[in-house]
């Protein structure tokens, strides 16, 4: 007994000796930030992070989630910062409250691909003819169905070529996975999907010629995907870090962070381009 | 199938290069794990001793309460952790969001009725002459329940691995309150699920591979202490 006692004791004090070590101790503030997917998952914060810390001094951490639940964290008070892609979205975010000093920075773009025969026919046409086409023919279309960023200005595409958006229909996929998973799920089911161009090259570059998806629409203004900046409004939410915030917004528009953003590659290919104050 | 083999190679380079986040990764894991399974434990074997040895209005009630929250799904508990330590939620003072601490709650919330429920059952399930012959050897009370648990030890430990499996293993809990974050909240499960999602199947393989691993140890050492105890016992009697 006093063995099982002695074994059990030993576990509990060694769990808590574990918690209690401090994981890696950051030297001076740290922000918290919720963002989207596309910014981890394309490599950006962890190529431009360590130049914010070294040129503020403070330590950013973040969360990488869909802009709807990033939004969440924001209202919930759970972040400092938020470094989003749904303008709609964050203006009503701004509007009611939530959110302050919100300011543009970067954008990069959506594409419609979709199966290299292009079975629809849809290669070269505006995106909203392309949509327009996709529902005549039925042809399978993968949507993210994460409110993500990506999802949201799909709807808005949806609704900007006069329709409802056609989520009940048996052609139109829902996933709810992120978007190099809907990529591959489009893959599969030979369908199209839109997707953002960091992860596009990505998927190229790993597929190389087993890639069964190509680009259909690129380049048409309303595939634009703009990302901002702002602060959880410290007003409502007293433990914001708001002098670090604000450093951490005037470090994104600065002319050295802009021409920072114009320098990540992916492939050899721009990713983002810098657009603050424009 | 190329995955399977690429995954094996991406795990021993992993492992073996040193590399920094997996690491890292490897050790969120070990701390979270380790904490909710010690507060599992110091919570879940009483309660599972009461549960099954003591007789009270109420118990069948509770155990099947106990055995029902055997199946509550991570995502809930996530959820429903969240909801409590966010910083608007009524425990938002203890800045447990996006911290392992704040994991472990979880955690130990699914491991409490996994812990609970089979330790009960043992104790249930325990052949009677053990409690008359305790009682013959003249045991007083608390001598009588400890040598009870005593010899319930084996499922005990059984239960504890049960747990541990589960824990180790959930991601839904660790992606809600933890929040996935790099060289902090990234566990094992997160970053599989971050690989998976950026495509990277082959490294999430990979980690899998690193997470079986990690329990094979586990039981390893536990089948070790298991052996000794029972050498023990031959050898130097019930100590």
């Amino acid at each position: 007994m006093r063995r099982l006692t002695g074994l059990l004791l030993l576990l509990a004090a060694a769990g808590f000796v574990l918690a209690a070590l401090p994981g890696p101790a950051p030297a001076g503030e740290t922000l918290m930030m919720a963002t989207t997917t596309s910014t981890q998952d394309s490599g950006l914060l962890d190529y431009i992070a360590p130049v914010f810390e070294k040129e503020t001094g403070i330590t950013l951490r973040w969360t990488a989630v869909g802009t709807g639940k990033a939004l969440e964290h924001g209202k919930n008070c759970d972040v400092d910062v938020l470094l989003v892609h749904a303008p709609a979205a964050e203006k009503k975010f701004v509007e009611e409250g939530f959110g302050v000093e919100r300011r543009q920075v970067m954008y990069n773009d959506f594409i419609l691909v979709g199966p290299k025969a292009d079975p629809a026919g849809v290669k070269g046409k505006t995106a909203a003819e392309a949509l327009k086409t996709l529902a005549v023919k039925k042809a399978v279309f993968v949507s993210r169905g994460d409110e993500s960023g990506t999802h949201k200005a799909e709807k808005d595409l949806w609704k900007a070529c006069g329709m409802t958006l056609p989520d009940k229909e048996t052609w139109y996929l829902a996933a709810g996975r992120g978007m190099m998973q809907t990529l591959i799920m489009a893959g599969e089911r030979g369908g199209y999907t839109l997707v953002d161009r960091g992860t596009w090259i990505k998927y190229l570059s790993k597929e190389k010629d087993k890639a069964t998806l190509a680009v259909m629409v690129e380049g048409d203004k309303p595939l634009r995907n703009q990302y901002s900046v702002m602060m959880v409004n410290p007003a409502r939410c007293p433990q914001v870090k708001k002098a670090a915030a604000q450093r951490f917004l005037d470090w994104w528009v600065s002319p050295s962070t802009q021409k920072l953003i114009a320098g990540y590659t992916l492939e050899g290919k721009q990713l983002f381009f810098p657009n603050a104050g424009k | 199938m190329d995955y399977l083999l690429e995954g094996l190679v991406t795990a021993v380079k992993l492992l073996f290069s040193g590399d920094e986040s997996t690491w890292s990764a490897v050790w969120a894991t070990v701390k979270v794990s380790a904490l909710s399974m010690s507060v599992s434990l110091a919570l879940g074997v009483p309660a599972g001793f009461v549960l099954g040895y003591a007789r009270f209005p109420g118990r069948k009630a509770l155990r099947l309460v106990s055995d029902t929250f055997m199946a509550l799904p991570t995502v809930l508990i996530g959820l429903l952790v969240y909801a409590f330590i966010c910083r608007r939620g009524p425990l938002g003072g203890l800045g447990l969001l996006f911290t392992l601490r704040g994991i472990a709650v979880g955690q130990a919330m699914l491991a409490l009725p996994i812990v609970a429920s089979l330790t009960a059952e043992a104790l249930e399930g325990q052949d009677p002459r053990v409690r008359d012959t305790l009682l013959t050897l003249g045991a007083s009370r608390s001598r009588l329940a400890s040598g009870t648990l005593f010899e319930a030890r084996h499922a005990v430990m059984a239960a504890a691995v049960n747990a541990y499996g589960r824990v180790s293993t959930e991601v839904g809990i660790s992606l809600m309150v933890g929040g996935n974050i790099k060289w902090q909240t990234r566990t094992i499960t997160t970053a599989i699920s971050l690989e998976t999602g950026m495509g990277e199947f082959a490294t999430g393989i990979a980690l899998g591979l690193i997470l079986l691993l990690m329990a094979f140890a586990v039981n390893i050492s536990l089948s070790f202490f298991r052996r000794r105890a029972g050498l023990a016992l031959t050898g130097g009697g019930a100590s």
